[in-house]
């Protein structure tokens, strides 16, 4: 291992745990802005009981994804300076946006509605929530458009007497191609993330029977948002692959270790034998689907590792362009295996729960409970895949990720930082699960007190805040 | 005025912002130990900036975010020239974060008691590092022709350095302490008044010598002004406190952590990250910069949004202008 291993361990481990939380946050900061407009709408106080309950639950993984969200902010400078100086100019701006655009709304609107159940009046309280799931949509916006910079460079030029790429068309950059079609799937992949979560705790309390009349309606909408999320992952990872095919044709022949170019190329769900692929055979192939998904015709031509790798000799010199396939082929199968495992198992729980039904076979719910992770895993492989695919490019076709490495710090520097998170981060993900078991487990308030704590402003000054640390 | 310069101001301002909000926040966290003497108190001063601390750590982001756009040679050098000194800070942030969170949902004393540690060291690590981190920056780090630091991380732990940490630790601890004079009612209300004026006599020596070494060695004449005005604005804070006058008191360390911060970032300019080692390497807010192109854009976004963000912050302050006492809290 040498520094630049390092560095990329650390990179890949922070920003993987980051995104753990990040879907959550973007799927239930909406989702509870819908369950406290559904109060409001319907003055049901079923609906307030579920606000608070999953309002609750949505804290506790806010406040991971923020913590971790600050460790990025600063890790491109610290581990990356020489990217940094090399794509300031163009890859600065959507961060600084992101931060006066999105950053602020959440984060002061969010206090405004964790302590201001007694402050503000209901339809105020409310429109903080709703600002709360903009921002978080801005801001995957605005990191993905910086990301998809790195995924396929426009809107620059590159400077060689500053030896850096330099902004020609900001408005470019925001609407990439790639941002296009990877912000809706991003979101999609958040309310399909957000809605497994919603229907596996809801399991818990379907399986004891505990107030059904609160985890009944939000199990439903667990399911429309899993259901919706689900087929709109699946649409826009079709248009997400057409994309990747024309910008990086070379992480499309990667996922599938494609070393032919090839008509009609199949995909295999399944294949044994080595792992790059070279001498594997597959066991499960669906003709012409990787053609369709890379160039939306069962015959269209993909062309193949050997081939890419050769033109891009001829374009950037010796080396070896392609990422490694082993991680690409299995990360972008698991992406797509785990997230339509997921898609599944809420449509087994809208049908076997349709018209008030009660599943009663015993390993029902614990089952549903256990799918929660399958998400996580998609995905957590689909930016293992996004980022490992694009190797050896840190900008594809600009920069190699060896070259953006800080030249000024040393092996034990990033391993004490790298060692340092790692345990920080361990012990705080124990912490933070149990904390969500127990008050997904504890259920929501009582009616009186849901009510108590929702009351509006109050002339009475000595009384108990509504919510207090 | 050119946009490098406007460019400067504008991270100089996010900083001080910073400096000013968080470090009220931090000073809480410091605090919390010595002032809270059983829960409930404790949970009054956390309370006090529960709502506000999230949005208050949102503008060292856009400092961050903004450098980086504006300078990315700034941000480049600097983060990984003190990339240990950032590590640590970073933890603080983290385990602060999560405790104002995380505390309230346990019940048993221990782990109230952990996440108080956490939130106090969470508070001090910060609150010291920043200030290693901003005097390193005006003092200047070895920089070599990539303007990549060539130094260690013990070099960024001189004399220098370690007296502006230990500057803005105290500084922003009697800040706090301020804060919560005027942000709580009843028993530790007085106390914090009582130790305000303590703190903020506890803080001049080291400040003092802190900005007038600055002003000798990097100074010039606007920095001397600041650094003037700074010390006469803390000596107020003490006088006011005594005087029973903690809105005031608080004002003051508000207005002499901004002159600190300002005369800082006025000894820096004109440059942004010194080089020690040849003058030829210093980072200037010159040779530092971002195109025209960007800069214009981002100074766009920046007339247009920050008033908004100003206005939104304000407002927050306001829906939670009340003090907090015990009695607001709810038994858990
Ligand atoms: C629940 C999560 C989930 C599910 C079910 C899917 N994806 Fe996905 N995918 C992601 C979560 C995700 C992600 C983590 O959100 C990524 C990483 C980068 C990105 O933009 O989204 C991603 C990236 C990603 C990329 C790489 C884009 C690039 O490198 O530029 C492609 C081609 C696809 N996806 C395609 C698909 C297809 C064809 C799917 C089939 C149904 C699919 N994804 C399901
Ligand atoms: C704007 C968003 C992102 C940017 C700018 C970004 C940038 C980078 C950079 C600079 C590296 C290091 C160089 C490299 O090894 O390729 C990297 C690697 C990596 N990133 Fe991203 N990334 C972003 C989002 C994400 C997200 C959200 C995830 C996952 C949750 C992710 C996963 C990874 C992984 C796993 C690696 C390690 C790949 C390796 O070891 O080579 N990235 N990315
Ligand atoms: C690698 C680049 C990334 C950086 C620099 C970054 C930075 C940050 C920061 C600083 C925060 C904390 C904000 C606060 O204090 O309020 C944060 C939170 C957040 N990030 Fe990231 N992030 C990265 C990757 C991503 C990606 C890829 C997405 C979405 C697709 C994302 C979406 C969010 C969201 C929605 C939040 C707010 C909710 C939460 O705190 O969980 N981030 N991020």
């Amino acid at each position: 291992m040498d520094v630049l291993d390092l560095a990329r361990l650390q990179f890949g481990v922070t920003t993987v745990y980051h995104f753990l939380f990040v879907p959550v946050t973007i799927g239930l900061s909406l989702l509870v802005a819908i369950l406290q407009t559904l109060w409001r709408t319907t003055g049901k106080n079923s609906y307030l009981r579920a606000t608070k309950f999953w309002g609750k639950l949505f804290l506790i993984n806010l406040a991971m994804g923020l913590v971790t969200g600050i460790v990025q902010e600063f890790q491109f400078g610290m581990n990356w300076s020489d990217y940094s100086r090399f794509v300031g100019d163009i890859f600065g701006a959507p961060l600084a946006f992101e931060a006066l655009l999105a950053f602020f709304v959440e984060s002061t609107f969010i206090g405004i509605w964790i302590f201001g159940w007694d402050k503000l009046k209901p339809s105020i309280h409310l429109a903080c929530i709703w600002l709360v799931a903009f921002g978080t949509m801005a801001s995957a916006y605005f990191i993905l458009a910086a990301n998809a910079f790195m995924q396929n460079p426009v809107g620059y030029q590159i400077n060689e007497t500053a030896g850096r790429a330099e902004l020609t068309d900001f408005g470019a950059v925001l609407t990439n191609p790639v941002v296009l079609a990877a912000f809706p799937h991003t979101i999609f992949a958040s309310w399909m993330t957000a809605g497994v979560v919603v229907i596996a705790v809801s399991a818990y309390h379907f399986k004891h029977e505990r107030d059904l009349d609160v985890h009944r309606p939000a199990m439903r909408l667990g399911v429309l948002t899993t259901l919706v999320g689900g087929v709109g992952t699946a649409i826009s990872g079709d248009a997400l692959s057409k994309v990747m095919t024309s910008t990086q044709p070379m992480k499309m022949a990667a996922a599938e270790a494609l070393y032919e170019t090839t008509d009609n190329a199949p995909f295999s769900v399944l294949t044994i034998g080595s792992l790059d692929g070279r001498t594997g055979t597959p066991v499960v192939e669906i003709p012409g689907l990787l053609s369709y998904l890379a160039t939306g015709g069962f015959g269209g031509q993909v062309h193949g590792i050997d081939d890419l790798n050769a033109d891009y000799q001829a374009l950037y010199g010796a080396g070896d362009y392609a990422p490694y396939i082993p991680l690409t082929y299995w990360s972008f199968r698991l992406m797509i295996g785990f997230g339509m495992l997921a898609l599944a198992m809420a449509a087994i729980v809208w049908w076997s729960t349709r018209h008030g039904r009660l599943p009663s076979r015993r390993w029902f719910w614990p089952t549903v409970m256990w799918m929660a992770v399958t998400p996580f895993l998609a995905n957590s492989f689909g930016w293992i895949f996004t980022e490992m695919g694009r190797q050896p490019w840190v900008v594809f076709s600009l920069f190699s990720t060896e070259a953006g490495i800080s030249p000024s710090v040393g092996m034990r520097t990033v391993a004490l930082s790298l060692a340092g998170f790692t345990l920080v981060y361990a012990v705080l993900i124990v912490i933070a699960l149990k904390l969500f078991f127990k008050f997904a487990k504890a259920g929501p308030p009582s009616e009186e007190d849901a009510l108590a704590s929702a009351s509006g402003p109050s002339d009475d000054p000595d009384k108990p805040m509504a919510f207090a640390y | 005025m050119e946009l490098t310069t406007i460019w400067f101001l504008a991270i100089a301002l996010l900083f001080t912002g910073y400096f000013i909000l968080e470090g009220f926040d931090f000073g809480v966290g410091i605090l919390l130990p010595v002032l809270g003497r059983d829960d409930r108190e404790r949970r009054v001063m956390i309370n006090t900036i529960g709502p506000l601390w999230d949005g208050n750590e949102v503008w060292v982001l856009t400092a961050g975010g903004a450098m980086f756009a504006a300078f990315p040679h700034w941000y480049a050098s600097l983060f990984s020239g003190f990339y240990l000194l950032l590590f640590v800070i970073l933890l603080g942030l983290i385990v602060r974060g999560v405790a104002f969170e995380y505390r309230g949902k346990g019940t048993t004393d221990r782990w109230r008691r952990g996440w108080d540690a956490c939130l106090f060291g969470g508070s001090v690590l910060p609150a010291f590092f920043w200030g290693v981190v901003v005097a390193n920056m005006v003092r200047g780090v070895p920089l070599d022709d990539g303007f990549d630091y060539t130094g260690t991380v013990w070099q960024l732990l001189n004399g220098y350095a370690l007296l502006g940490g230990l500057t803005t630790l105290l500084l922003f601890t009697a800040h706090g302490a301020f804060f919560l004079h005027l942000k709580t009612a009843g028993d530790i209300r007085e106390r914090a008044r009582a130790l305000g004026w303590k703190l903020a006599a506890l803080t001049a020596a080291p400040a003092a010598a802190f900005l007038i070494w600055t002003q000798a060695a990097h100074g010039d004449a606007l920095s001397a002004i600041l650094i003037t005005l700074c010390v006469l604005s803390l000596i107020g804070a003490l006088v006011l406190d005594l005087l029973g006058r903690g809105a005031l008191a608080f004002a003051c360390t508000a207005g002499t952590v901004a002159l600190a911060s300002a005369a800082l970032f006025a000894a820096l300019w004109p440059n942004v990250l010194p080089s020690t080692s040849d003058p030829m390497n210093s980072l200037t807010h010159a040779n530092a910069a971002a195109t025209d192109k960007t800069l214009g854009i981002m100074t766009w976004a920046a007339i247009v949004f920050l008033p908004v963000i100003l206005l939104y912050q304000a407002w927050t302050y306001w829906v939670f202008r009340k003090r907090v006492s015990v009695n607001h809290i709810p038994v858990a």
